[in-house]
């Protein structure tokens, strides 16, 4: 499997969508950095960038990655190897390769202008979350991938999922809460926020950045009953352990499919 | 003795029968082209055997082992497919140091690169070459390895004459050292140049096999693309001819 990862990073290294992504973060770190002169409010906005952005491009990478490699599949699943092997190597080399986007493009801004001085567990924090959110939902759209061989039907169905996590989850979640606000909904609230990496990385960042305004019930929910510190390492924990999910999808997905 | 054994396979992509029931034997040190028309299931059966589709039912042994679920067995297989679309951004010299690593198993590809002039552009990128190139690349890197058996689908697709004539020559020579070629082709000509042994598949279903003297004494032609028309035609039974339809089997 090592040798496809390397391959995969070698690959996506060159490509000038990642480069692209990477000088996005570079301008984008240094722009913020240089504007701003509250550390803290840059950091807000580091943070609601890495929330949108990182999914969104671990969706997109993900699933152009898996198209633009059809043929090659077919080769690699052709040589003596496990068929899982193939697709978990090809995620970890899309993860790893948008990690060092992210690392390269937000983390040498922090490091020039020495902003990571004063906020640097919450600089490591906001990079670590990035590349696990990026990891995920590059797995989830392989996972896509795979249960189509129509290649718009596939990128509509992980744009789908990127929008309902990043964006519609939070809306039901709130919906749901207020229709049943008679009743003791906390624990409920507790687990919907694990059923979804993003709102994790959000109370997450925000509990390290203790910024309580921006917790929103879900998050408040999280620090009552957890507490700080406990809550940080819940959430932390969870959103390692949703790394599972698109790796149980695809090893499902490749054992049972025709290529 | 047959090196692979297709036994009443069937394969189905949704409504479509891609196989139907298919029973076949590939003979050790022998070259078996897979021919048929457009859809009549010569890529789905080469896909079964390499284990990128899953047979719906019947078996697919390999020196007499059933391959399900298995991988190790394609070890001693080199594989061509039809389509040669590798990412873009990775060097050729790349992909021919990537498939012995992940193998893990020697590769002699010098000999194929200087025949097929693939040394002039060893360094470029995947995505810059032409169509041409990209069969020489493709074919080079299955030929490379020393396995008893290579499977090749449609490996004269965009190849010029010279190239061709090459590939005729070292395909030759392997089956001189004993090697067993299984291939699927269009190109008539070639296909009577180099098969030994030819699986005719229409719609799914096989219509003939055996050996290609035999295919045409039995319809009476003198070509094989004479024969593939008449099989072809009394399958949709636009002509009536002696051929029966139903599937023929001869032993070699």
């Amino acid at each position: 499997m090592g040798q496809i990862i390397l391959y995969v990073i070698r690959d996506l290294v060159r490509s000038r969508w990642t480069l692209a992504y990477t000088l996005f973060y570079l301008l984008v770190g240094f722009g913020v950095l240089l504007m701003g002169r509250d550390p803290a409010r840059a950091m807000v906005t580091f943070l609601q960038i890495v929330l949108i952005l990182t999914p969104l491009m671990g969706t997109l990478f993900g699933i152009m990655y898996y198209y633009a490699t059809r043929d090659f599949q077919e080769l690699l699943l052709a040589q003596p190897l496990p068929r899982t092997h193939v697709l978990l190597g090809q995620w970890v080399g899309i993860a790893l390769s948008l990690g060092v986007s992210l690392l390269v493009g937000l983390g040498t801004p922090f490091v020039v202008s020495g902003f990571g001085v004063g906020y640097s567990l919450v600089a490591a924090t906001l990079l670590g979350v990035g590349m696990l959110l990026g990891a995920i939902f590059a797995g989830l759209a392989l996972s896509m991938g795979l249960l189509t061989d129509h290649r718009i039907q596939g990128f509509g169905m992980a744009l789908i999922l990127w929008l309902f996590l990043a964006v519609v989850y939070d809306g039901l979640v709130l919906a749901l809460l207020m229709i049943l606000r008679d009743y003791p909904v906390e624990k409920l609230a507790l687990v919907l926020t694990f059923l979804n990496p993003i709102d994790l990385a959000r109370i997450l960042l925000i509990m390290q950045m203790d910024v309580s305004a921006l917790l929103g019930y879900t998050g408040a929910v999280f620090r009552e009953f957890l507490g700080a510190s406990r809550g940080m390492v819940a959430s932390a924990g969870a959103l390692v352990l949703w790394l599972a999910i698109p790796a149980i999808l695809i090893v499902w997905r490749v054992r049972r499919r025709d290529f | 003795m047959a090196l692979v054994e297709f036994r009443s396979v069937s394969k189905r992509y949704q409504r479509v029968v891609a196989l139907d029931q298919v029973s076949a034997r590939i003979l050790e040190g022998s070259c078996t082209a897979v021919v048929g028309p457009n859809g009549s299931g010569k890529t789905t059966l080469i896909k079964l055997l390499m284990g990128l589709a899953i047979p719906d039912s019947g078996t697919i042994l390999f020196r007499g082992t059933d391959i399900r679920g298995k991988y190790a067995y394609r070890r001693h297989i080199a594989y061509m497919p039809q389509l040669s679309y590798f990412p873009a951004n990775l060097r050729v010299s790349e992909l021919f140091a990537l498939l012995p690593r992940l193998r893990r198993q020697p590769a002699n590809p010098n000999p194929l690169i200087e025949r097929f002039g693939i040394h002039t552009y060893l360094h470029k990128r995947w995505g810059t070459l032409s169509g041409g190139m990209k069969q020489k690349v493709s074919l080079a890197l299955a030929l490379m390895f020393d396995v008893p058996l290579y499977v090749l689908d449609e490996p004269t697709n965009g190849l010029d004459p010279v190239a061709t004539r090459d590939l005729i020559r070292l395909l030759t020579s392997m089956l001189n050292q004993g090697k067993t070629i299984l291939f699927t082709g269009h190109v008539m000509a070639f296909v009577e140049r180099i098969a030994s042994h030819v699986i005719f598949l229409v719609e799914g279903k096989k219509y003939f096999e055996g050996a290609l003297k035999e295919l045409l004494t039995r319809t009476r032609t003198s070509s094989l693309e004479e024969a593939a028309v008449h099989l072809i035609m009394n399958h949709s039974g636009v002509q009536g001819l002696e051929v029966r339809p139903q599937p023929v089997r001869t032993e070699s």
